[in-house]
């Protein structure tokens, strides 16, 4: 008997999938950051189109300085939580930014986006509470419920029909908290949130918070997210973010009108039994909010590059999520092909997730791409090109789309015409051996 | 037909089309061993008979309804609480 004897299938499954030569997806290390959109793996110049990095602000020039004089005026970390010694001047400057920028009474910062929703999920509803959750939530989400002790039902993803059906059967006489996410992070499909107010409108003591995670920096005129895209933040009593995405470096926060809000602070523990974020993390936030709020440009090119990217694989015949967003997911048939896939798109020098169940919904294996705004046309043309030649090479595609507008793909070039391939029927251009690119 | 075995048979008709391999359903088929039922899948399953019985399963049941025969209990109680 052995303490890890329970991890013996996980090990199997494991040993199954990895000890079979080659990368593995937890094992790449980017041995260097060459810019927000390529780096180094095992010796090889590789596109990132898998980081999360929307608006690639990892390296825009205000939010390292201000990272850089941060770090020498306040030091490497403040070794202590934010109700000791670990409020500085700059985490208080950073809430009153979040709360400049939503327009809300109140804001606090979290050491993780993780810590964020395990902080209000486990919080906010007590034991006489209820909480219901899209059934797509992040995993976050669902440990943030796990936490309390609250009662927690799940409605079907993105339905506010079955989520009133739900609400109606707890009755009005209990305090119930709808839990959405504005942009979900594995199939890039958006919350109707137009609809979900509606139904919160409907059902008295009802709240709603919205996981902007995905959506923040990505969508609305301003990049606050889904809600400010809808027009509906007046009717959202809750918004989480995090810091890891759009914004470029790590954290996570919560807004609110809520009179009390600020109570949180003595009665959140993931908030209170940990440490603050270092000041240099803090000051690139509170830059990079102002970067988000003035750069309408930068979610332009983000959108634009991920239209390309849909349309183009879209086109080519893969399946993938229903609405071209920032978030490009793939489906393939099987963990195996999954994993040789993604396998074959790091040996072509591309980084995209392996995305397996359970944290995809529905089962699926996902190559899960995400956009970058810094991502030039020429790499997203070389994304959807070598995703085609893979493609063929595991005979995944039975339509022969090598022949694009009678020309051959390509996967060291550009992908010429890729907006004009077409599906099917595919013609094949005269002898051209599938995907001799 | 008395009323706890109705809803056993109301559940075992919902297992249906998670129940891949034909298995026999029995009280103590167990969910998530005998019909490989994943954790999405047990979710799934949840929704399916809350909006069978019209009532609310709530997720932190979960832990406590591992074979056919307890999640009818469940049922069942939950459906006499709300008369």
């Amino acid at each position: 008997m052995d303490l890890f004897d329970k991890f013996l299938p996980l090990i199997r499954d494991r040993d199954a999938l990895f000890n079979t030569g080659g990368p593995v997806p937890t094992g790449i290390c980017m041995d260097e950051i060459v810019s927000q959109t390529v780096a180094i793996i095992d010796g090889r110049e590789t596109i990132l189109a898998g980081t999360n990095n929307y608006l690639g602000l990892t390296f825009e020039k205000k939010s390292l300085k201000a990272a850089e004089e941060a770090l020498k005026a306040g030091g490497t970390g403040t070794t202590g939580s934010r109700n000791c010694n670990g409020t500085y001047s700059g985490h208080k400057a950073l809430e009153a930014k979040l709360a400049e920028f939503y327009g809300t009474k109140g804001a606090m910062v979290f050491s993780t986006g993780y810590q964020a929703n395990l902080s209000m999920l486990s919080t906010l509803a007590g034991p006489k509470d209820y909480i219901l959750i899209d059934a797509d939530c992040h995993a976050s989400i669902y440990d943030g419920c796990k936490l309390g002790n609250a009662t927690v039902i799940r409605f079907r993803h993105n339905d506010p029909a079955d989520l009133e059906k739900r609400l109606k059967r707890l009755g009005d006489d209990v305090n119930k908290l709808i839990v959405i996410e504005g942009l979900y992070s594995m199939l890039g499909d958006v919350a109707p949130l137009d609809e979900f107010v509606k139904v919160k409108a409907r059902v008295p003591h009802s709240y709603l918070l919205v996981d902007e995670a995905h959506s923040m920096g990505v969508m609305g005129e301003t990049g606050r997210g889904a809600a400010e895209h809808f027009g509906v933040e007046d009717q959202v009593d809750f918004i989480v973010g995090t810091f890891s995405k759009s914004v470029g470096t790590i954290g996570g926060f919560c807004v609110s009108n809520h009179p009390h809000f600020d109570i949180l602070r003595l009665a959140c523990r993931p908030y209170m039994f940990t440490a603050s974020l270092p000041p240099s993390v803090v000051a690139s936030a509170t830059t990079a909010i102002d970067t988000i709020k003035n750069s309408p440009h930068l979610r332009e090119k983000l959108w634009n590059n991920a239209k390309r990217l849909y349309s183009g694989l879209s086109e080519a015949g893969f399946t993938l999520g229903a609405e071209p967003s920032p978030v490009v997911a793939i489906k393939v048939p099987s963990l195996e092909i999954a994993f040789s896939f993604w396998r074959s798109l790091i040996e072509s020098g591309v980084y995209v997730n392996l995305m397996v169940p359970p944290a995809t919904p529905q089962n699926w294996y996902l190559l899960r791409c995400s956009l970058c705004a810094a991502h030039t046309t020429e790499q997203i043309d070389t994304i959807i090109g070598v995703f085609i030649k893979i493609a063929h090479d595991l005979d995944l595609l039975p339509q022969a789309t090598e022949a694009v507008n009678g020309n051959t793909v390509s996967i060291n070039g550009t992908l010429p015409s890729v907006a004009g391939a077409k599906r099917a029927p595919a013609r094949r251009a005269g002898g051209a051996a599938a995907a001799t690119g | 037909m008395n009323k706890e075995n109705d809803i056993l048979e109301r559940i075992c008709s919902l297992l249906g089309p998670f129940n891949k391999e034909g298995i026999a359903l029995t009280r103590d088929t167990n969910i998530a061993t005998d019909l490989e039922l994943d954790s999405l899948a047990v979710m799934d399953l949840l929704a399916a008979i809350e909006d069978e019985f019209d009532i609310s399963v709530p997720l932190n049941m979960l832990p406590d309804l591992e074979t056919i025969g307890q999640m009818a209990d469940a049922v069942e109680e939950i459906v006499q609480e709300k008369k």
